[in-house]
């Protein structure tokens, strides 16, 4: 293997475990909002610094590829993808201890009323599916695990839109649980936002595997 | 309009298959990098523009090699002419044992252009497109011999473009030179292509990324690939240009 399979295979290696740990960061954060569990959302907050450890790592290691490798072809593309990816995905880590910090600070677990009223549950579901199946495709180098994920977004979508109706309703009905609400409405978005750097990740792997700019193609339409 | 063209040329030294049935066309005013590791005929390739290989005794080919729309390898025209048209520098510098100033006005003298303001006119612009002038100018009189390497190589080129070519070939031309010496022959090269056409074989693929327009890429006689060179580094056609480049060849 030459140095910079070598290297390249690192990368990968690091990227994927990051991954990793974001989904579980992801899932530990559902799980302690849900059923109201401190020590969890403590334990995201704690491991939220090996994500940022990470990202740092792989910042600096795609540099030096870039700087020694002098990558062509499909070592450039998949360094260059690598450098947005790592972005995205620490974005992602980032909510997920957002959402904990939410679920450390909670007196219990958010009322079942709640989160069927604000389809928390589904989208976390469809967050984390999309998560997995993108962290599948990297993994894999399969893009047919990127077609789901577009179709997807639109679940995270629809009650994000929604979201500012349905909270306002539910702050009339039951103003005493205002600032719980409020805090769904936090992870309304960031779930939303969640699945915007997934399909981000999305865009660079297409990047990755077959050199197409999928981003703002509309825009480049335009442009060519 | 094409500069030079290559049609369904085969070359053979004795029984070796050198070059199997290449095309090319060659744009003007681009920089073309020929590619490929040792031995698979891009080198071969370079020296059909110029007869070059002609030297070689077991030399053959057949195929055309158009420059400027005539056929070099026509029975009609005179291997002089034909090296007017298309100028050369070499890997390693080579300049006469003379001073700068007859090095340069060499192929005029040998092409009969004796009248000394021209010659002295000639000098000047070689010079001057070489980005030599300004460092030579004093002594020209000097032995070309006590230039450094990489002035001797952009005496080399001064010397290849003081007889007006359309075409000029560069084997290898940066590699015997240090990395500053190399990104003066660079930034010479991409204000020559204003001017002239390029052909330029290298082993350096990032000095093939930095200088060309277009990239051929030539594995055992054959030429796999000929692309922009931006999307040949990017996104190659084909996997044997893809290994290639990449390091993952053998």
């Amino acid at each position: 293997m030459t140095v910079i399979e070598n290297n390249i295979k690192q990368l990968k290696n690091d990227l994927l475990q990051m991954w990793s740990l974001v989904i579980y960061q992801m899932e530990k954060a559902r799980f302690a909002l849900i059923n109201g569990d401190p020590n969890v959302a403590r334990e995201v907050r704690v491991n939220e610094k090996r994500v940022d450890a990470f990202e740092l790592k792989i910042d600096m290691d795609s540099e030096n590829v870039l700087l020694l490798n002098n990558p062509v072809a499909i070592d450039l593309r998949f360094v260059l993808s690598v450098l947005k990816i790592n972005y995205n995905i620490e974005r992602i880590g980032d909510y997920a201890n957002a959402i904990a910090k939410v679920a450390e600070h909670a007196s219990g677990p958010m009322p079942e009323s709640i989160l069927q009223s604000t389809h928390l549950p589904e989208m976390f579901f469809t967050a984390q599916t999309m998560l997995q199946e993108s962290y599948n495709a990297f993994e894999k180098s399969d893009r047919n695990h990127l077609n789901i994920l577009f179709g997807m977004d639109e679940k995270l979508d629809k009650p994000n839109r929604n979201a500012n109706k349905t909270i306002s309703n539910l702050i009339s009905e039951n103003p005493e649980n205002t600032m719980m609400l409020l805090d769904a409405l936090s992870i309304i978005r960031k779930l939303e936002r969640t699945g915007d750097h997934i399909l981000n990740v999305a865009e660079e792997l297409i990047f990755y595997f077959d050199a197409n700019v999928v981003k703002h193609s509309k825009l480049q339409d335009d442009i060519s | 309009m094409t500069h030079a063209e290559v049609k369904n040329v085969n070359v053979w030294y004795d029984t070796i298959h050198a070059l199997k049935d290449v095309s090319l066309k060659f744009e003007p005013n681009t920089v073309t990098a020929l590619i490929g590791p040792s031995g698979c005929g891009k080198s071969t390739f370079l020296r059909l523009f110029n007869r070059m290989n002609d030297l070689i005794p077991s030399f053959r080919m057949d195929g055309t090699v158009m420059v400027n729309n005539q056929d070099v390898y026509s029975k009609e025209i005179r291997i002089d002419e034909i090296r007017k048209n298309v100028g050369m520098v070499f890997q390693k510098p080579n300049p006469f044992p003379k001073s700068i100033f007859e090095n340069v006005a060499y192929g005029l003298r040998v092409n009969g252009i004796n009248n000394k303001a021209v010659v002295e006119e000639t000098v000047e612009r070689s010079l001057r497109q070489s980005a030599l002038w300004d460092e030579v100018k004093d002594v020209l009189k000097k032995s070309a011999l006590e230039l450094s390497g990489g002035q001797q190589q952009r005496l080399c080129i001064a010397r290849a473009l003081a007889v007006e070519p359309k075409l000029i070939l560069m084997d290898e031309p940066a590699s015997s030179l240090d990395p500053i010496s190399t990104a003066r022959i660079e930034e010479l090269i991409f204000e020559l292509k204003k001017t002239y056409t390029i052909i330029l074989v290298t082993h350096n693929l990032q000095q093939a990324g930095r200088i060309s327009d277009l990239t051929a890429f030539f594995y055992l006689g054959e030429l796999i690939e000929y692309n922009l060179t931006k999307k040949l580094f990017l996104n190659p056609d084909n996997v044997q240009t893809q290994n290639y480049i990449t390091g993952r060849f053998g």
